[in-house]
């Protein structure tokens, strides 16, 4: 991919540290290849990754287009590449990369729809699939009040409602990359989140989608996805939990055909 | 509901991981490294068949050797499928590698009945 470079940048600080940002540009319009380009911005202590791409934006290029919304780690907006790794832009800071260069590339795994951008789908047709919502097999009516729940039972999915759909862990995974048809990190996570809610009783139809070869049991537990994530939700952890009640169910099921479901 | 044959093989490939785990370097410690450089004075060959030959003995190394074929049978699979990318072998993929640790367990399995 060829490397083309930008000049001229008005903002610098006055004798200020300068590092080069190579950033991932796809125009559909203009080009039928990516190419990288090269662009210098000022260093800054306090600056993140998302700031530099601010900074091209504003001042360098208003061309480049990118997904951003909190800049605190909340909205899952901004995840890309950066060196290779899937991260989000908003919490890494330029400071821990120089001199660089800093490269700077869609998540991988996904279909590019314009430079930063990419088409995320697949991902939310997944999470659809697996009902992320408390479903009951009866509504209590209004009158009879809210479901209650200790603090323990919240403790037991809490860990998995902290994802916010940032991706990094679709990027990460090797095992996504290589067979797209894979229901991923975060869809079995927060269909655990809800599977594990003691007032959810939907486990049953999220099963039909999980228990398959293309939902957990694609995973070969290389746990890169627990590894990238911001939340610490541990989807890997998640996964394997399932696994193990799901072979449970196999063998009850195996020596007690009667027992159901 | 489509039902799926991987949680049996999975049960074999992390029951044979932990066997294999816990036991595989306790058996390679004191017959590979105590025994042969005299930190325990080596045991009688007769001893030794005697107690191989009794049943829990003959259990321990019957699970022991059997799932830890099945544990590299699923490892090796998944090696193949995705690391070499030949997942259209899928099918003789996969019997050859369990294919290979059911052959295993078998001889593994005669062997200890004859001994
Ligand atoms: S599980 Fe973690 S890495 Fe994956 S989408 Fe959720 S927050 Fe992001
Ligand atoms: S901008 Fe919201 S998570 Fe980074």
């Amino acid at each position: 991919m060829a490397v083309d470079s930008l000049a001229g940048n008005a903002a610098v600080v006055a004798g200020g540290e300068m590092v080069t940002l190579e950033v991932f540009r796809y125009r559909p319009e203009e080009e039928t290849e990516p190419v990288y380009q090269a662009y210098e911005v000022p260093v800054h202590k306090d600056w993140v990754v998302l700031d530099a791409l601010n900074h091209i934006k504003d001042h360098l290029d208003g061309t480049l287009s990118f997904r951003w919304s909190c800049r605190m780690g909340v909205c899952g907006s901004c995840g890309m590449m950066v060196n290779g790794d899937a991260t989000l832009t908003c919490a890494t800071f330029v400071e821990s990369l120089l001199p660089g260069p800093i490269r700077v590339g869609p998540l991988e795994n996904f279909p590019v729809v314009r430079d930063l951008i990419i088409e995320m789908n697949d991902f939310m047709e997944k999470l659809e699939s697996v009902k992320p919502w408390i479903i009951r097999d009866e509504e209590k009516s209004l009158e009879d009040g809210a479901y209650l729940q200790t603090p323990a039972q919240l403790a037991d999915f809490k860990q998995f409602s902290m994802c916010i759909n940032c991706l990094l862990c679709y990027a990460a995974c090797p095992v996504y990359g290589l067979e797209p048809s894979f229901t991923g990190p975060a869809v079995i996570a927060l269909a655990q989140r809800y599977n594990l809610d003691s007032r959810d009783q939907g486990a049953g139809e999220r099963n039909a989608i999980l228990n398959t070869d293309e939902g957990i049991w694609q995973c070969t537990l290389v746990g890169e996805c627990s590894v990238v994530c911001p939340k610490d939700v541990d989807p890997a952890a998640a996964i394997q939990r399932y696994k193990v009640s799901s072979t449970l169910q196999w063998y009850q099921k195996l020596l007690m055909p009667w027992s159901g479901k | 509901m489509k039902t799926t044959i991987e949680p049996f093989w999975w049960s074999l490939f992390g029951a044979g991981g932990t066997l294999a785990a816990l036991f595989i370097p306790i058996t390679l410690i004191i017959n590979g490294l105590a025994i042969p450089l005299g930190w325990l004075d080596a045991p009688a060959y007769e001893n030794v068949l005697q107690l191989a030959r009794h049943p829990l003995a003959r259990t321990y190394l019957f699970l022991l050797i059997s799932l830890s074929f099945y544990h590299w049978a699923h490892r090796f699979r998944f090696t193949l499928y995705d690391g070499l990318q030949l997942k259209h072998l899928n099918l003789l993929i996969a019997v050859i590698c369990y294919g290979g640790a059911t052959v295993g367990t078998i001889a593994a399995g005669y062997t200890l009945i004859n001994l």
